[in-house]
């Protein structure tokens, strides 16, 4: 056999040695590929695994439907409407312009909406909806179903929003709801995840702020599997949610409507609670305002209306204004003198018009005085005077006592914005507020409902059902969650003396149904359905001792704003208390002028839970009445409210 | 004259050849290619003819051809190798001037329906060469200085022309392949040493100016350079795609989530998802024990070329056979580092799987060449 060239296989030997070095090198790194292998597909298979599903699924919030607000009759005051608006998918629908141009044919469409779409089709992909018009009548769903075939790719959908049947006259009790904003995201710890979902609607104030948690109800959430580009490819699972809880109130639509109308034309608050059992039936601001105007987000135009009226339509005034009691707060200072034993109900005080304490003049009400004046007296003619000499025995300690005892300066635990505290002054809190001590002028002041005394329409309401029932009777506006009947408002006894209490209400009905009485021009003359209150008017300003001299104390000679505010309380009827009303007007003059009026005729409303036959009232002003309940009627009938105007 | 000349009367002739062909070869280059006809089924949906059916039908006219090279004696692709090199380098200048540019930087020409990457061509007939020109070069004058210059003349030519497409993947794979022929040619391997010290040296001395006062690279440099090693820091670009792929490819756990059940690659996460990142797809749906196998088919191909080289008794053959071997290892390992997340993604495709016809038959050509050497050995 021939010899094999030499370089060949000189070759040989290392061409293999270095043959098996590169496949060594090769078969490392294949044990390296094979090792990362393992890696990524057993030993992190459950993380990636994880990971693919958060890719391919997307959770859609569905949101729950909320809570309806009724009555305490089933009258709807909240409820959710349908509301439809016109989308459209691009990759359905052709050309944009061919399309829209097609819409506008069937509906009316402004060039804007459709220069809109057209921006948001750029942003966007083909297979996104993107709304063409918001809040479209039904007319217009109608016109674009029934074009469907002509319209490929335009669709009419269905949302809900949050509607309010009675408008203005509950906007203050309900509240209203708003698309949430950041600022409310910002306040909220742990975010629902619906607050996610644009423009959703969030309690803003009132019921519906307070009670957000029950009406929200839970989300629902369906699973959809999507590509890289978010196309939904198919739905994969669906949880319902659950809608939010239905809330009862216990205020009466009716008779809210009727004290809404009542008031119209001033700025005034009136509270009505059930004695026995605290529930708030009607709780008035006037003006109002329509809470349908905030739902989808208020113009500016329209908030700052609201916002720049003098008589502030947006505050609640029953629950969040603060006003001195004025006279009404005698039944306060009288109670405690009585219960203190520091004056006997039959000892008289003598009224020259005015009091002198520490060298400062303390003037009655009447000019002349009202001479000697008992107990009984005091309450009816609303003598100033035997509440000063009354308070220079009690002290204001025992008097703010009893205030809050009554619930006067206690805050009352409603699901209303912006409940306010009141004021029960003592010494303490004057150091503590204004670094000053506590004069005897302040409680001489404060005897009379005056000076640092502060109450709302709500607590004078309470006050006056505690003194009808001698009960700790606590405020209450929501009747069921759920179905489910809240706590009741009828408290246990107060701890008054029966005899201080049943002297307390017969002056009260004296002073209605006393010739002399302050009130008695507001009687109701209806077997059974008799009320005992009390006026008050209370000062906003300090009568300067030129202007005494000069007589100008006639409130139609002073600008609104610096008129008296009007008050009223009373319970009805006297024998068998069943509802204590509360009136305050702001700068409306007298309490009996102009208060008790409106106190005596929602009393008449609530006890016929209606218009009241007109010889309910005394004969002299049946006339009158008649021609005010049709006012009322029309106004109630929908008529708009007239504009509130006091020269 | 070659032990091969010497020995020609002990070459097999006629059909006889097909007896000497290596049909486990064959076998497990089909296989390996099935795998990539089912993916590719798979991926259009259950759809034949979207990819599955003209990667089919290149195979055929792959294979074909492959049997026309194996039948053809081995000593004329020799005597071919420089006519066939000098086309495909004047093919890399012809495509730099009229080329089409398309999928980032592949650069092809439009032949009928055929899409040819003169790159992938000049892989193969750069081995040809490097090849014959060690099959003649005498041995004692491989390591020699003088003698180095025309092999790396050889190499640089094909790489500094598909760099200037820029297709770096590529140039890559040529100069490895190069590099692993001159190395099994017995160049000495202080050469190698010396290489693999600059390269080191500069990489080490780039990173470290980074910073001083003597900084060799802009900055924006150094962030492209971070970015192209690290994807994850641009997670919406260039990451994003890695990470897909890396979701794709783990989430296939054990066994995958059955054919055409990946929801990467079905809801489009996983980007080319035909081409580059097809390993991912199998790794979804087949799982581990799919993208294993398909490692062992291709660590299998190895060991069989690596045994081809080792029976052929001449060097053209057996630096050809382990020429072509490197040139296919690095094609799959540079992929697959690259969509399991270990190297950069550099855009070379997984051979004989990834969809895509000029690659394909270059590779069923290459294996041709392989069979032709085998057949043809001296016996």
């Amino acid at each position: 056999m021939k010899r094999q060239r030499t370089d060949t296989s000189e070759v040989w030997p290392r061409m293999t040695r270095r043959a098996a070095l590169l496949g060594t090198v090769q078969l490392g790194l294949m044990g390296v590929l094979g090792w990362r292998m393992k890696q990524l597909q057993i030993d992190q298979a459950d993380q990636f695994r994880l990971l693919a599903e958060e890719n391919r699924v997307n959770m859609r919030l569905m949101p729950p439907s909320r809570g309806l607000i009724f009555d305490r009759n089933g009258v709807p005051l909240a409820t959710n409407e349908p509301v439809y608006r016109i989308v459209m998918v691009r990759e359905a629908a052709g050309d944009p312009h061919e399309a829209l141009a097609r819409l506008a044919a069937v509906m009316p469409l402004e060039p804007e909406a459709i220069q809109a779409t057209l921006d948001e089709m750029e942003r966007v992909a083909s297979f996104v909806p993107v709304t063409v018009k918001d809040r479209v009548s039904w007319d217009d769903v109608a016109r674009v179903t029934a074009n469907t075939p002509a319209l490929p790719g335009i669709t009419a959908e269905v949302g809900l929003s949050r509607h309010y049947p009675k408008g203005a006259d509950t906007a203050h009790v309900v509240g209203y709801v708003g698309p949430i904003s950041d600022y409310d995201l910002s306040q909220i710890e742990d975010p629902d995840p619906l607050f996610q979902i644009p423009k959703f609607q969030y309690g803003k104030t009132g019921v519906e702020a307070k009670l957000e948690e029950q009406l929200r109800g839970q989300a629902g959430a369906m699973r959809i599997e999507v590509n890289s580009v978010g196309r939904v490819m198919r739905e994969l699972s669906r949880d319902e949610g659950a809608a939010g809880a239905d809330i009862q109130l216990t205020v009466d639509a009716n008779l809210q409507a009727y004290v809404e109308a009542r008031m119209a034309g001033e700025s005034a608050a009136c509270v009505v609670i059930d004695c026995a059992s605290g529930d708030l039936l009607a709780v008035g601001n006037a003006p109002s305002f329509d809470p349908n105007l905030f739902v989808r987000g208020i113009s500016v135009a329209d908030w700052t209306a609201l916002n720049e009226n003098i008589y502030r339509p947006l505050a609640a005034k029953a629950v969040q204004g603060a006003y001195p009691p004025g006279s009404t707060f005698k039944i306060a200072t009288g109670l405690a003198a009585l219960e203190a034993g520091v004056i006997d109900p039959n000892e008289t005080v003598y009224c020259p018009g005015y009091t002198e304490v520490s060298g400062t003049r303390f003037h009655c009400w009447k000019k002349g005085g009202h001479g000697n004046v008992d107990y009984n007296d005091s309450l009816k003619y609303s003598c100033d005077c035997y509440y000063y000499e009354v308070a220079q025995r009690l002290g204001i300690e025992a008097m703010s006592q009893m205030a809050r005892k009554l619930g006067v300066g206690v805050r009352h635990d409603v699901p209303m914005s912006a409940v306010a505290e009141g004021k029960a002054p003592d010494p303490a809190w004057k150091q503590a507020q204004f670094n000053d001590v506590w004069r005897v002028g302040d409680t001489v002041n404060a005897s009379i409902g005056q000076g640092y005394v502060l109450a709302t329409p709500l607590q004078l309401a309470v006050m006056t059902a505690r003194v009808a029932t001698g009960r700790e009777v606590t405020p209450r506006l929501v009747k069921t969650v759920d179905g489910a009947e809240q706590p009741s408002g009828a408290g246990g006894p107060l701890g008054i003396n029966e005899n201080s209490l049943r002297r307390a209400r017969a002056s009260m009905f004296d002073v209605v149904n006393s010739d002399r009485g302050t009130a008695f021009r507001s009687r109701i003359e209806a077997e059974g359905m008799q009320m005992a209150g009390k006026t008050g008017t209370s000062q906003v300003r300090r009568i300067t001792a030129e202007e005494r001299a000069r007589g100008v104390s006639k409130n139609e000679d002073l600008p609104w704003e610096r008129r008296d505010h009007a008050l009223w309380v009373n319970f009805a009827p006297y024998d068998n208390p069943r509802i204590a009303v509360a009136v305050v007007v702001e700068h409306g003059g007298g309490g009996s002028a102009v208060a008790a009026p409106i106190g005596r005729d929602v009393t008449l409303q609530a006890l016929y839970n209606g218009f009241p036959p007109l010889e309910a009232y005394p004969a002299e002003r049946r006339e009158e009445m008649a021609q005010m309940q049709v006012r009322i009627r029309a106004l109630m009938d929908g008529q708009p409210v007239p504009v509130f105007e006091r020269a | 004259m070659s032990y091969l000349e010497y020995q020609v009367k002990y070459v097999p002739s006629g059909l006889k050849k097909l007896l000497y062909v290596s049909w486990p070869l064959v076998l497990l280059v089909a296989a390996v290619s099935s795998m990539g006809f089912i993916m590719l089924a798979s991926i259009a949906g259950g759809q034949i003819d979207t990819w599955a059916q003209p990667q089919i039908e290149r195979f055929g006219l792959g294979f074909v051809l492959m049997m026309l090279v194996a039948m053809t004696p081995i000593w004329f692709w020799r005597s071919m190798s420089g006519v066939a090199y000098l086309v495909s380098i004047g093919l890399l200048v012809l495509v730099e001037l009229i080329g089409e540019v398309g999928m980032g930087a592949q650069r092809w020409i439009d032949i009928g329906p055929l899409r040819l990457q003169p790159s992938e061509v000049a892989k193969i007939t750069l081995v040809l060469a490097l090849a014959a020109y060690y099959d003649w070069l005498p041995a004692r004058r491989v390591s020699n200085p003088i003698w180095l210059i025309p092999p790396l003349l050889l190499i640089f030519a094909p790489v500094v022309l598909v760099l200037a497409q820029p297709n770096l993947g590529t140039a890559v794979l040529i100069l490895g392949t190069g590099g692993a022929v001159m190395w099994c040619a017995g160049v000495h391997w202080a050469y190698f040493a010396t290489v693999f010290g600059a390269v080191g040296g500069a990489v080490f001395a780039v990173f470290e100016s980074r910073g001083t006062p003597w900084q060799l690279l802009h900055d924006y440099q150094y962030r492209r350079i971070d970015t192209f090693i690290d994807p994850s820091q641009d997670p919406l670009g260039a990451g994003y795609n890695i990470t897909q792929a890396k979701i794709a490819l783990g989430s296939g756990g054990f066994t995958g989530k059955g054919f055409m059940q990946g929801t990467q690659t079905r809801l489009n996460f996983l980007p080319e998802k035909h081409t580059d990142f097809i390993l991912n797809t199998l790794a979804e749906e087949f799982g581990f024990l799919g993208s294993f196998t398909l490692l062992v088919l291709y660590g299998l191909i190895l060991l069989f070329l690596f045994h081809a080289a080792m029976q052929c008794r001449d060097r053209f053959s057996s630096l050809l056979i382990t020429g072509i071997g490197v040139s296919f290892f690095l094609l799959f390992a540079v992929n697959m580092l690259m969509v399991m997340g270990l190297a950069p993604v550099v855009g070379v495709p997984l051979p004989l799987v990834s969809y895509g016809g000029s690659q394909l038959l270059v590779l069923l050509i290459a294996f041709g060449l392989v069979q032709s050497a085998h057949v043809h050995r001296p016996r």
